[in-house]
């Protein structure tokens, strides 16, 4: 049988009086592209870090295809790669040096085809001999990156991977990203830019105070929590009767509505109460839109 | 190169002292130097210990106390400089043991040492007659103690979470230790309570011992500075080698 890629049981890590995970149970098949996320201090981070060692939780298990990553932690940390949230580096070297030294630590000596590689999919190439120090913060997180893959992981992880870079990297950040998940790796992504994970994750799960709140495919995700919307504006102000049934948002109103056939309706009455529209479209479900409802909800249990 | 966790951490950590050599080799070698020549040139002519002529038993002591310091600053700089700039989750990400880990960093810093020690002797023999008489305890002593303050160094830059925690150590500690383990001076030319308490001091053992390698005499037998060195760096490693399988303040 095909081990999940990560299998999270039950884990519960306290930081002092703070709760940072309340028995999280999360499993990530091999190949999925899978999205983590969550309002600061949701727990996403040491989630990510008790996956990679650097956490140890109070109670439950985490495995990296198969591994336990407290028992048998040098087989779980061979088959994982992490890219910091933190934008660290080690003055004293090279980027070349940094990832050759970076290689050496999982025992691997002779992997100069497999760095050009890297160094070349990330724009790093002609990077390669300067300083870390002499880096920019966007070639810097770019290095990163190439850390984390130096060992050919199986299982990759991006905490906040794209938070402060410009457009460009992240353009390339994702393309091979993508390129890395067709080719069989597992991406487990967290960040704050929803719409990045909409377009690349197939499945997601919603952390909120040290708990997952919501689990399921994107695609899913979007149908459940939300809706399409007409979104419009009037010369004059909304009649009582209308604006009981939409919510004003910057001189928006906004008219939820499940199937097509609801929209004529609505614009008769809106004729009928003599409003002249100034300007109209209709909004598509996105994830920000799950995301604001999933963490106003309810507290809820454990989704499964 | 290097093919494993502990070897490339050892590389990387030699490699890192040895691009900032200037600070880390020559700067500690000057110091030493002008230590010689101020208390040469004070003291020559009027001090003799064992036998011996004050500038050429001063070597020995400024060579040790070189050692010891610089594999203290190695491995706590080090570790500091990484938990500040946050750069030491490269070495808890990958599969490196938590012996592998101690073992790389007091290593390194034990070479730190040797080459520091190595450019003092260098730099300081042509001053006064030096013989080496039983070398073999000048390596052992050197070796051990440079494991020792390695140690400590690996010990303050895990607890230490600021730069001047880990200043206070250096003051208030390792310079006490060394300064007061007679470098400078033979511990039987003190008065008997100080003689007293310079003999629970470790370092005094580190030194007296290292000394004895060069002049065949010294204030202890080199059996009792053995049998000390070798207790103190078991305990050490013992206390070192816990706190990092409980991951105290690197993993949380």
């Amino acid at each position: 049988m095909m081990s999940a890629a990560i299998r999270i049981k039950q884990v519960s890590k306290c930081f002092g009086s703070t709760q940072a995970l309340d028995r999280v149970d999360l499993e990530v098949q091999q190949g999925e592209f899978f999205g983590l996320l969550g309002p600061n201090g949701a727990g996403k981070t040491t989630l990510i870090s008790a996956l990679a060692g650097l956490v140890r939780p109070d109670a439950g298990s985490l495995c990296v295809m198969g591994h336990d990553v407290q028992g048998d932690y040098r087989a779980a940390r061979r088959h994982l790669g992490v890219v910091p949230q933190e934008l660290v580096f080690d003055p004293f070297f090279t980027v070349r040096e940094s990832l050759k030294i970076q290689s050496g630590y999982f025992g691997i000596g002779d992997n100069d085809d497999w760095i050009d590689e890297i160094l070349e999919n990330l724009g790093l190439t002609s990077k390669a001999n300067a300083n870390m120090r002499m880096l920019s913060g966007g070639m810097k997180r770019r290095v990163l990156v190439a850390q984390a893959l130096v060992h050919r992981p199986p299982v990759i992880v991006l905490d906040e991977p794209t938070a402060g870079v410009d457009v460009e990297l992240r353009q390339t950040l994702w393309a091979f990203i993508r390129r890395l998940n067709e080719a069989g790796h597992t991406i487990v992504l967290t960040t704050h830019y929803l719409e990045e994970a909409e377009n690349l994750c197939t499945r997601i799960a919603m952390l909120k105070a040290g708990r997952v709140v919501a689990l399921d495919t994107t695609a899913n995700l979007l149908r459940r929590f939300s809706v399409h919307a007409l979104r419009l504006r009037t010369a004059g102000a909304m009649p009582l009767e209308l604006a009981r049934d939409g919510a004003e948002n910057g001189g928006w109103w906004s008219f939820p509505f499940d199937g097509f056939d609801q929209v004529e309706p609505l614009l008769a009455r809106l004729r009928a109460a003599g409003c002249r529209i100034d300007d109209l479209e209709i909004g598509k479900p996105d994830l920000e839109e799950v995301f604001v409802r999933v963490m106003q909800g309810p507290p809820q249990g454990q989704v499964n | 190169m290097c093919h494993g966790g502990f070897s490339t951490l050892f590389y990387k950590e030699v490699l890192r002292f040895w691009k900032v050599a200037s600070q880390t080799v020559a700067a500690p070698v000057l110091t030493a130097l002008l230590y010689l020549l101020i208390f040469s040139h004070v003291l020559e002519g009027h001090v003799k210990v064992h036998g011996v002529i004050y500038t050429a038993f001063l070597i020995p002591g400024l060579v040790m106390m070189s050692v010891l310091q610089n594999a203290f600053a190695n491995s706590s700089s080090s570790l500091i400089q990484s938990k500040v700039t946050g750069n030491i989750v490269f070495v808890l990400l990958p599969p490196i043991s938590y012996l592998e880990f101690f073992l790389a960093y007091v290593l390194a810093s034990v070479v730190r040492g040797l080459v520091v020690g190595a450019g003092v002797l260098l730099a300081t023999f042509w001053f006064a007659p030096l013989t080496f008489a039983e070398p073999v305890w000048i390596l052992v002593f050197a070796l051990l103690g440079g494991a020792i303050l390695g140690s400590l160094g690996v010990i303050a830059g895990i607890w230490a979470d600021k730069f001047d925690q880990l200043a206070a150590f250096q003051n208030f500690l390792i310079m006490p230790l060394t300064f007061l383990s007679g470098v400078f001076y033979s511990v039987n030319s003190l008065p008997p309570f100080w003689q007293q308490v310079s003999h629970w001091n470790p370092v005094f053992y580190m030194i007296d011992g290292f000394r004895h390698g060069f002049f065949g005499v010294s204030d202890a037998s080199p059996w009792l500075s053995l049998a000390v060195v070798g207790t103190c760096l078991a305990l050490l490693t013992t206390f070192s080698l816990n706190l990092l399988k409980r991951g105290y303040k690197l993993r949380a």
